[in-house]
């Protein structure tokens, strides 16, 4: 396939879900079904593209782009000719991350066709559906900063459009809101770390970016500028992939449709900031790729240990999200990249199966209770849960496999990424001696494991909360349990190794080959060589470790809530201070509050007493002074210069009194003082 | 009969004098007469006392025919200026039913 050819098929691929958005937001709603068809159609088509797209790739050796120059900048001092250029790059990296895009994508419009039927803005849900789609797939198609910056910016929208989808709800309508405002500000960072690139080497383009840093053009010639760069383009990372401290949003976003929290913020928007840390992966410092593992860490078992106490089941997933992209950006932090990259691609499987599978389950709550005519009863807690195994059998079966993949079971996709991250982190610190990576990381692993399996039991084993409303519970139609099923089977290793306990073999680890990294020798990071030779030595220890922790969360979590051997709520008790925290968030939200909002909110008080006070009684005083001077000037006026005029007006006038007594009005008489004036000027002028 | 020598040969003093005595009594007609018919005969007799002064001039002065050619303008003007004062006049008949201009003061508003 020519290469022409390639870069024609991604643009249809770009540009099909933006048809339908078009077509949808405009006419969606005289189409028959709303339009959900079209919208769904295309998307498979861009699905079945991008499919080709990947298998073109993977067969030929080098990486396609194209560029068109977009805006041309002449005479800038100091720099010359500018170009802004729109381009697309297809590497290993972008094809692969296309076909998540598209294939979640494809799946969440089907799921969606059952879940929002009957919906009041239906047609206006897809076309924002095809709308994100285009924006998504823009990030990833991209081969400048600019561009991707500007479909980053229309994923927050779309995302802010689609959790604000049923804005009558005041909390929808805040937590659309919080996402936007909280993205915004990782972007901000963002903004400028591409600025400094931008300022200093005048190009957006990617591919100019590496090759100028890897000449030893370093921004204002110093290692620290690179840096900041890096850390600062993270902070658009931060911001979308919802890590610490910016992962207030994420819980939130949760008060959308659950599809869309599958499609957006399970599987593809909140993993295009681990994308966008894989696409800028060389420019990375050692120091920048520290300062973002160590953030990544942190978001994961943070989020871990508020996992844990949730009771609202979109709430548990995600925080697990949350702290399955920290692992992710772990990851990439410490230089397992094919590691960090594949856990995006298994995760964005088993995470949008697990969304769709807790939508099909608020599904089949709304649908009973509606029936019981309960409108009080919280469709999503999972104490009002509990035995739906015997009613909902195909989700219940789809959920379990979906499970044991994030909990890092072998035989599972989940296994195979957790595995290698595990081994990368575990392997970085015996390079450096950054020991408390891959400790966070193991312990993660195990709660993840046990959450993960509190959901699953406490949901879908033990005793129903009511006899009644289990028997009126009913497995979702097909159009919603079909991608589930899907789903599940992309979870099992199958897709991504031929070898269950090892993905270094299989066909994905070997397209992610990590890029060579451009930065100067002395401040990067440890080669791939050297890297994966610290791998090799510790892979099986690890492997045999992760299975016993993964194997020692889900025992647990069994004895817990399946045998009730152990207690939670004595647990709990014991626990304390760290319970209350965990199920309080640690208090995040109550500390942003505290600190930002109110923060924000006596800035504005003391400005509001500084214009009150201060400028107004400048503002006053000035108008006190003018007032003054005006009394004055008016005295002025009214006693001088109106006596001025008055005088002569006075003058002029008794003037004209007398003047007047001579016009008769007779042109006779004024005749006769004609000639006699002017015999009068004759006889003066000729006796002189 | 033997006339004195002053009027023996007619010189330009003899029309100018004619033309002084003409000019005065033109202009005690404007101004005394009450009849505006009569003010605009006066005014006739000043401008013919002009045209006189300008024929003698011509003959005795240095102003050739230049001085023919400008009375003969100046009986035009006057045709004319007689037709547009006798309307101003049938106009102010019409309007205040006299001619005697004592008691026409507009101009005094």
């Amino acid at each position: 396939m020519g290469l022409d050819t390639l870069i024609l098929l991604s643009l249809i691929v770009l540009f099909l879900p933006l048809a339908g958005f078009a077509v949808l937001v405009f006419f969606g709603k005289r189409l028959p079904r709303q339009g959900d068809w079209l919208a769904t159609g295309l998307v498979t088509v861009s699905l079945l593209l991008s499919l080709v797209i990947l298998f073109a790739r993977l067969t030929s050796p080098e990486s396609v782009t194209a560029g068109w120059t977009w805006a041309q900048f002449g005479g800038i001092p100091g720099i010359g000719e500018v170009t802004v250029e729109l381009g697309i790059l297809i590497d290993n990296l972008s094809a692969i991350m296309l076909v998540v895009v598209a294939l979640i994508s494809t799946l969440v419009h089907f799921f969606s066709m059952g879940y929002l039927e009957g919906d009041v803005r239906y047609s206006r849900y897809f076309a924002y559906l095809g709308f994100f789609t285009f924006s998504m797939i823009g990030i990833v198609l991209t081969h400048n900063l600019l561009m991707m910056y500007i479909f980053w910016e229309l994923v927050g929208l779309s995302s802010y459009l689609l959790i604000g989808h049923w804005y009558e709800k005041k909390s929808a309508s805040n937590a659309a809101m919080k996402a936007f405002i909280v993205n915004r500000i990782g972007d901000a960072g963002m903004f400028i770390g591409i600025m400094i690139i931008f300022v200093h080497f005048a190009t957006f383009s990617f591919d100019a970016i590496f090759s100028a840093v890897a000449a030893g053009n370093l921004p204002f010639e110093s290692q620290a500028w690179l840096t900041a760069a890096g850390v600062l383009i993270f902070c658009g990372a931060i911001g979308k992939s919802a890590q610490f401290p910016l992962h207030v949003w994420l819980p939130d976003a949760m008060e959308g449709p659950t599809p869309v929290s599958a499609l957006i913020h399970a599987a593809t928007m909140v993993a295009a900031g681990v994308f966008l840390v894989a696409r800028m992966f060389p420019l990375f410092t050692a120091d920048a790729l520290l300062v973002i593992a160590y953030v990544g860490a942190a978001t994961a078992l943070l989020a871990a240990t508020i996992a844990i106490t949730q009771y609202d089941i979109k709430k548990v997933l995600a925080w697990s999200t949350i702290s399955q992209l920290g692992y992710m950006i772990l990851a990439l932090g410490v230089g397992a990249y094919a590691a960090g990259f594949m856990h995006l691609v298994t995760h964005a499987a088993f995470k949008a199966g697990l969304f769709l599978g807790s939508g099909a389950v608020i599904y089949a709550m709304h649908a009973a209770l509606h029936k019981q005519h309960d409108h009080d009863t919280d469709a999503q807690d999972i104490r009002n849960m509990g035995g739906l195994r015997s009613r909902m059998p195909v989700t219940y079966w789809t959920f379990l496999i979906f499970t044991l993949a994030i909990s890092g079971i072998p035989l599972t996709s989940g296994f195979l990424s957790k595995d290698e991250i595990l081994a990368g982190t575990l392997a970085f610190s015996t390079l450096n001696g950054h020991w408390l990576l891959p400790l966070i990381a193991f312990g993660v692993a195990g709660m993840t494991a046990f959450y993960m399996f509190r959901l699953l039991i406490l949901t879908f084993h033990g005793k129903p909360a009511d006899s009644k409303r289990l028997s009126m519970i009913r497995e979702v139609p097909g159009v919603m349990a079909i991608p589930l099923i899907i789903l599940a089977a992309l979870s099992t290793f199958i897709f991504y190794s031929f070898n269950p306990l090892g993905a270094s073999s299989g066909w994905l680890f070997q397209a992610l080959a990590r890029p060579a990294s451009v930065v100067p020798e002395a401040f990067a990071p440890a080669t791939w060589p050297v890297f994966y030779e610290a791998i090799s030595r510790v892979h099986t220890p690890v492997m045999i470790l992760s299975i016993i922790i993964a194997v020692a969360g889900v025992a647990f979590a069994w004895l817990v809530y399946e045998r009730r051997s152990v207690s939670a709520d004595k647990m709990a008790g014991v626990m304390g201070p760290l319970y209350r925290g965990s199920r309080n968030k640690w208090y995040f939200d109550e500390m942003y509050e505290a600190v930002f909002v109110n923060g924000t909110l006596a800035l504005t008080r003391i400005s509001n007493w500084f214009d009150f006070n201060v400028i107004d009684g400048i503002v006053n005083g000035a108008g006190t002074v003018t007032r003054g001077v005006s009394k004055i000037s008016g005295w002025i006026d009214n006693v001088f210069i109106d006596g001025l005029v008055n005088f002569l007006a006075n003058i002029t006038g008794s003037i004209g009194m007398r003047m007047r007594k001579i016009q008769t009005g007779s042109v006779q008489n004024y005749l006769v003082f004609g000639v006699f004036g002017f015999l009068i000027i004759t006889i003066v002028l000729l006796s002189i | 009969m033997v006339l004195p020598e002053w009027l023996a040969e007619p010189g330009l003093n003899h029309f100018l004098v004619v033309s002084a005595v003409l000019f005065s009594l033109g202009l005690l007609a404007v101004i005394s007469r009450r009849n505006i018919i009569l003010v605009l005969m006066g005014i006739e007799l000043i401008l013919n006392a002009a045209n006189l002064n300008f024929v003698a001039f011509s003959r005795y002065g240095s102003l050739s025919l230049d001085g023919h050619m400008i009375a003969l303008f100046v009986i035009i003007i006057a045709a004319a200026e007689a037709a547009v004062a006798l309307a101003i006049a049938l106009n102010i008949y019409n309007r205040f039913g006299s001619v005697d201009v004592e008691l026409i003061s507009e101009l005094k508003e």
